[in-house]
């Protein structure tokens, strides 16, 4: 199969009727990390939602394609079933049902019927992708982010896309609310899946993660736009700099 | 999905509505007389005293006006019901002897597996007569009796006639009186001083033949540091007339004795399904309802136990489903009636559909009850925007000296929660469905494994067209 591409082409979406993303272009390939950053509220995570499909937020008009696939025209589920992934800034929680089933089940939704994932498989690899996010085993046996601290949900979003495998993951503030410690487990899960079959999109505010996922691009955004693209160095000037100058610069 | 699923309502494909004709041998005419009843009891060859206790029952509940609350029973036609049928003249003692067309119906309900897998003894209740029925040998070699009460009535009439009709007289209720006047079938169990039941006791009921009531009579007496657990399973054909289920269920835990009784019913959309199920706990001793109901056109329910002995304890963990033109009125009951009795409720249920589903309890401490403590927790989630719940719970304490808490949440499936697990490659079918399994979880893994399977795979076919 060929490289995983991502172009989001001239996006416009509204959110109850109000205009959030004012025509934002972003291409992002299989190997690629980009980085988008900006001041709050200016529709990174708008961004992230429109991408998975949120009913609550209107494409008026562009397009986004996954592998030449048009996305828009696309359920959640099938999305996901695509390639598309989505570390969610506020894993929801769901009671009754453990880590380990939910994964499982979403493993099988992507398989077909008769060919289920074998159990000893699956838990070989749950197993191993725990490991490499220092998770203890006995989480899998917790209900799915009920009770769990900000950086384990944090982490059960990067174990679920350690064994989802997508082709384009986005990474919604993935490092809020984490303590050094946990950003930099977090991290290691994200260098662990680098590699030419997967291109991220990491959403944040801060450089911080920044020290430890070194990005290809990065893309500064306001209001509702892409305003800047570079490299690693444009993190770094944000981080100096505060980003006012961008606000007096547009 | 590759293809887009039919949708099922139940009142369209009812999995389990196949019927295989007319298997009764014996069938009376529609309604309810006293020459009915002596009929009964004469067919049964049942002694005076049975004979009598039903005629009294009947006019018990001739007497007895409709209850008035709870659910709509004004489409009940007690003169449009039949009150006694018998599929084979004998019961069966092996696979062998049931009939054909009946272990067809057995067949598909799968109890053949069940059979093998459970060597507790399998009692299937078809129709009006237990029809077969096996009793493992480790639970004969032991003392524990089990068998169908009408068996029992003729093997053992003194211990039945010692505590039959005591826990749940017939002037309790009209349900009650009916079912007294007319019982057949049902499980019988004794376990005898310190007898520990390491296998659950298994029956399964089933009705088939329409417009027929199935009034089966349960009566469980856990002797003194025994420990047992009863265990029943119910599914029902469809039809389009009426049909009522009206069972009694009483148990008696002695001293110390443990019991646990787990019912899963799921009755086709048309059966009023009116129990009573009561059990008497005395000292140290531990009941145990698990009880779940999906389906009928209306279930009222209410699993109660008296907590008579001190440090007595009950627990009722029930789930309730209700869906298109059903309505589940559930709930249960506690009689705190001594010291450091302790009593938890726990009821789950969910409306769908359009369905409705009304939790109703009582918890009752009586004067005297120093350090009984109570905990009734009403759970409900709701599907859709057509579908609701209502909790009635009500506390009658006479005594300061307890503590009781009580805790109702309301959920609905929300978007965010679809939205998280759609993400993850889910369709909306399959997420709500794992929100649904979710919610239940705390009672399906209480179940037996069998059970447990059975149950989810009810909830998913349940489930299937649950979105618009």
């Amino acid at each position: 199969m060929a490289a995983p591409e991502l172009v989001i082409d001239n996006l416009h979406v509204s959110v109850d009727g109000t205009p959030v993303l004012k025509g934002l272009s972003l291409v992002v390939r299989g190997g690629e990390v980009h980085a988008v950053m900006g001041p709050n509220g200016t529709g990174k995570s708008t961004l992230a939602q429109t991408l998975m499909g949120h009913p609550r937020y209107q494409v008026t008009s562009g397009r986004v394609t996954l592998d030449g696939e048009d996305v828009l025209a696309l359920k959640t589920h099938q999305r996901s079933r695509l390639g598309l992934f989505l570390a969610m800034q506020y894993p929801y929680e769901v009671s009754g049902v453990t880590t380990a089933n939910f994964l499982r089940a979403a493993i099988n939704a992507r398989r077909t019927e008769t060919e289920p994932i074998r159990l000893k498989d699956f838990r070989d690899e749950l197993d191993r992708a725990m490991d490499v996010l220092h998770i203890d085993h006995s989480f899998a046996n917790r209900y799915l982010n009920e009770g769990f601290s900000g950086g384990e949900k944090k982490r059960n979003e990067i174990l679920q896309m350690l064994l989802l495998k997508p082709r384009i993951a986005v990474l919604d503030e993935i490092d809020s609310g984490l303590d050094i410690d946990a950003v930099r487990i977090v991290s290691e899960g994200v260098e662990a899946m680098r590699g030419p079959d997967l291109g991220m999109l990491l959403i944040t505010h801060y450089q911080r993660i920044l020290n430890y996922v070194t990005p290809d691009v990065v893309h500064i955004m306001f209001d509702g736009r892409v305003v800047r693209s570079g490299g690693p160095e444009l993190a770094a000037d944000l981080e100096q700099r505060g980003y006012e100058w961008i606000r007096e610069e547009v | 999905m590759a293809t887009t699923p039919k949708k099922l309502e139940l009142h369209d494909e009812y999995e389990y509505g196949f019927n295989d004709g007319d298997v009764g041998v014996l069938k009376f005419q529609r309604g309810l007389t006293r020459e009915v009843v002596e009929e009964i009891s004469r067919i049964k060859q049942e002694p005076a005293w049975m004979r009598d206790f039903r005629l009294h029952a009947l006019d018990v509940f001739l007497k007895k006006p409709m209850p008035t609350w709870g659910g709509d029973l004004s489409h009940l036609d007690f003169d449009d019901i039949f009150y006694y049928v018998r599929p084979s003249e004998r019961q069966g003692r092996t696979w062998d002897e049931v009939p054909a067309s009946i272990k067809d119906t057995f067949e598909r309900l799968g109890i053949p597996e069940a059979e093998r897998k459970f060597l507790a003894g399998v009692s299937a209740q078809y129709d009006s007569e237990v029809v077969y029925h096996n009793i493992h040998r480790e639970l004969a070699d032991q003392g524990v009796l089990f068998c169908d009460t009408d068996t029992a009535l003729r093997e053992y009439p003194d211990l039945v006639r010692e505590y039959f009709g005591t826990i749940i007289p017939p002037e309790d209720n009209k349900f009650a009186a009916l079912n007294s006047a007319v019982w057949s079938g049902g499980s019988f169990v004794y376990i005898p001083k310190g007898v520990h039941c390491r296998i659950p006791l298994q029956a399964y009921f089933r009705i088939n033949s329409e417009k027929m009531g199935q009034f089966e009579r349960t009566l469980i007496i856990a002797d003194e540091d025994s420990f047992g657990h009863y265990v029943e399973g119910c599914t029902a054909p469809v039809y389009n007339s009426e049909s009522l289920h009206s069972a009694v269920v009483e148990i008696l835990v002695k001293e110390s004795a443990q019991m646990r009784y787990t019912t899963v019913q799921n009755w086709a959309p048309n059966v009023y399904n009116l129990v009573t199920k009561r059990a008497v706990a005395q000292k140290n001793a531990t009941m145990e309802w698990v009880d779940g109901n999906i389906g009928s056109k209306l279930t009222m329910k209410y699993p109660s136990v008296y907590l008579v002995g001190e440090g007595a304890r009950g627990m009722v963990l029930s789930i309730a489903v209700a869906g298109k033109d059903q309505h589940q009125d559930t709930g249960s009951k506690m009689y705190h009636y001594a010291p450091n009795t302790t009593s938890t409720i726990l009821s789950k249920s969910i409306s769908k559909h359009g369905g409705k589903t009304t939790y109703r309890g009582l918890v009752h401490m009586a004067k005297g009850v120093e350090g009984a403590k109570s905990n009734v927790k009403c759970d409900t989630l709701i599907l859709d925007q057509q579908s609701t719940s209502d909790t009635i719970p009500y506390t009658e304490v006479l005594d300061s000296r307890v503590q009781m808490e009580h805790e109702a949440t309301v959920t609905k499936v929300s978007e965010e929660q679809l939205f998280y697990l759609m993400s993850r490659g889910l369709s909306e079918e399959e997420a709500t469905r794992m929100v649904v399994m979710g919610f239940i979880e705390p009672f399906t893994r209480e179940l037996p494994m069998e059970f447990a399977v059975e149950m989810n795979r009810l909830i998913k076919f349940e489930m299937e067209g649950a979105i618009g």
